[in-house]
């Protein structure tokens, strides 16, 4: 075990893992995340904490991270590189690890133009799959970049993201490959809407033998209405909604749009449970927590194995 | 100007690799200025590669030149035949040259020869120093002309910091001027102080690099409209 994390077991074992996400507040408060872990607790493995998203200033990864131990629930601690050098993210790894940390995902980070400080300085001292090695290097070797031994054992099951949507497409099994080479341990991809393209990509997993060696959890956001399926599709870059799905969205009346973007994402978690080299879901319900014990009931994926 | 260095030779012949005929082309610009990339730096360079492929029992081809900018395409009109000839082209130009030989000649394989370092000038004979960082929005004039961006080690905005002692920066006090040290001294002869004491609020920095990639459109100069 590299980390003895319940989604490394979970995932190790064979099982078919489920993760979610929970977005901090903009601010200390820690009532928020009390109220989305509860929706959380016992539906999903791990819960991923994303690090300050879109840039816009959040309570911390790491220190939401500890509240949803706290809480009995285990994180996914995500960490971005557009935000910290190399100091500080080892710094902040330790400290995750001492916290009782034991998932983390490696990222670039949105770009701070997105965000509401757009006028910072980037740092991205080093990139994702830099941060991959690093970690790797930490917990397997007890060393940090430049060398020196890490006082202590540092111990982290290590995911990175993956969007199989993002241009061009040739180069997107490729980059997984070099994740894996980095020595990622868990891929969430981006959100699926496009089933082909994203069956077409874990093709190309197979075929370079790639899904032995990491494993895999398919992203899925649950569209709220056929106005998000739009905005995902036209605003966020590196996510395509096919046409299908926008008319299905479109065809139902605004107050029955909820149910059919749960019903498609049920759908497509039947059609994900069938392809070889997938081990789980990662479910982006953005504030949406609340439906994700709905989501996981009805694909039949309670209750959760204890690790 | 740019300011560059030639890369070690070593580097140069291991990314040139078993390339039958090099083009060396050099800059009439700012790399000649700081002798790196001149008619004389191609001349050099050009017989370095020859001398290191005769030993290793190479037949090599180096044909030789430089042009007035190599980051403008017009000037790359009169090496058409000469870069036509040849498998790669070793561009000794600033990495703004390097790139536009990609544009000018997309079929041809280009390496570069230099590291492009910082903007900077001469000065002593010899001595080449960095004096702005092209950060997008100038803040000369509340600094008494005197960039802290690019020549204060943490390009802090309210220096000095506690590690300027006799002038000098702790980050290598025999060789860097503490930034804010001179514009102290300059602000004083200039009776303007009082800047000292004003507090610098956080930089907008998406004028810089951190904002993405740049460019600059004058529509007054422009034959189409964007």
């Amino acid at each position: 075990m590299k980390s003895n994390s319940n989604l490394e077991k979970i995932l190790e074992s064979g099982k078919f893992a489920v993760t979610s996400e929970l977005g901090p507040p903009k601010g200390p408060d820690v009532s928020a995340i009390e109220k989305k872990a509860a929706f959380l607790k016992g539906n999903v493995d791990a819960v991923n904490l994303t690090d300050n998203q879109t840039a816009i200033v959040r309570l911390s990864s790491i220190a939401s991270a500890h509240i949803l131990i706290e809480l009995g629930l285990e994180p996914v601690m995500q960490m971005v590189c557009r935000d910290r050098n190399r100091i500080a993210m080892q710094s902040d790894l330790f400290g995750a690890c001492a916290l009782g940390v034991r998932n983390m995902l490696c990222l670039s980070g949105d770009h701070q133009c997105f965000g509401n400080h757009p006028t910072a300085k980037s740092v991205y001292d080093i990139d994702s799959i830099q941060l991959i090695a690093t970690v790797k290097k930490m917990r397997d070797d007890g060393k940090v970049i430049c060398g020196d031994d890490i006082e202590g054992a540092f111990e982290m099951f290590i995911g990175a993201a993956e969007n199989p949507f993002a241009d061009p497409f040739e180069t997107r099994v490729p980059r997984l490959a070099k994740k894996v080479a980095a020595g990622v341990d868990f891929i969430q991809t981006q959100c699926i809407y496009d089933m082909n393209r994203f069956k077409e990509w874990m093709r190309g997993v197979r075929e370079r033998g790639l899904d032995k060696k990491v494993h895999i959890l398919a992203g899925l956001a649950p569209l709220k209405s056929a106005g998000m399926a739009n905005y995902m599709n036209k605003k966020v870059a590196g996510v395509s909604v096919p046409e299908d799905i926008i008319n299905r969205m479109k065809g139902v009346p605004k107050e029955q749009q909820a149910e059919e973007g749960i019903k498609i994402c049920l759908e497509q978690i039947e059609e994900i449970k069938q392809i070889e080299g997938v081990h789980g879901v990662h479910i982006m319900a953005i504030e949406w927590e609340h439906k994700v014990r709905e989501i996981v009931e009805r694909a039949g994926l309670l209750p959760r194995p204890a690790a | 100007m740019i300011i560059a260095e030639q890369k070690p030779l070593d580097e140069i012949l291991a990314a040139i690799g078993d390339a039958k005929k090099i083009l060396v082309l050099g800059c009439g610009a700012c790399v000649t200025i700081c002798f790196a990339g001149g008619a004389k730096e191609v001349g050099i360079l050009a017989s370095q590669i020859r001398i290191a492929s005769s030993k290793a029992g190479k037949d090599v081809e180096v044909t030789e030149d430089t042009i007035e900018r190599q980051c403008e395409n017009e000037f790359f009109d009169r090496v058409k035949e000469k870069a036509a000839e040849a498998d790669v082209v070793l561009s000794i130009a600033c990495g703004v040259g390097v790139q536009t030989i990609i544009e000018v000649f997309p079929e041809k394989i280009v390496f570069a020869g230099l590291n492009t370092t910082f903007y900077g000038r001469p000065k002593e004979p010899g001595l080449f120093t960095e004096y702005c960082e092209g950060c997008g929005s100038c803040i000369l004039n509340a600094t008494g002309g005197i960039c802290p961006i690019a020549r204060c080690s943490k390009s802090l905005l309210n220096g000095p910091c506690g590690g300027s002692e006799n002038g000098k920066c702790e980050v290598d006090p025999l060789n860097i001027e503490c930034a804010w040290h001179l514009i102290h001294e300059r602000l004083k002869s200039i009776g303007r102080l009082d800047l000292m004491e004003q507090v610098s609020p956080p930089k907008d920095w998406s004028t810089s690099s951190s904002g993405g990639v740049r460019r600059i459109v004058r529509e007054d100069l422009r034959e189409v409209k964007l």
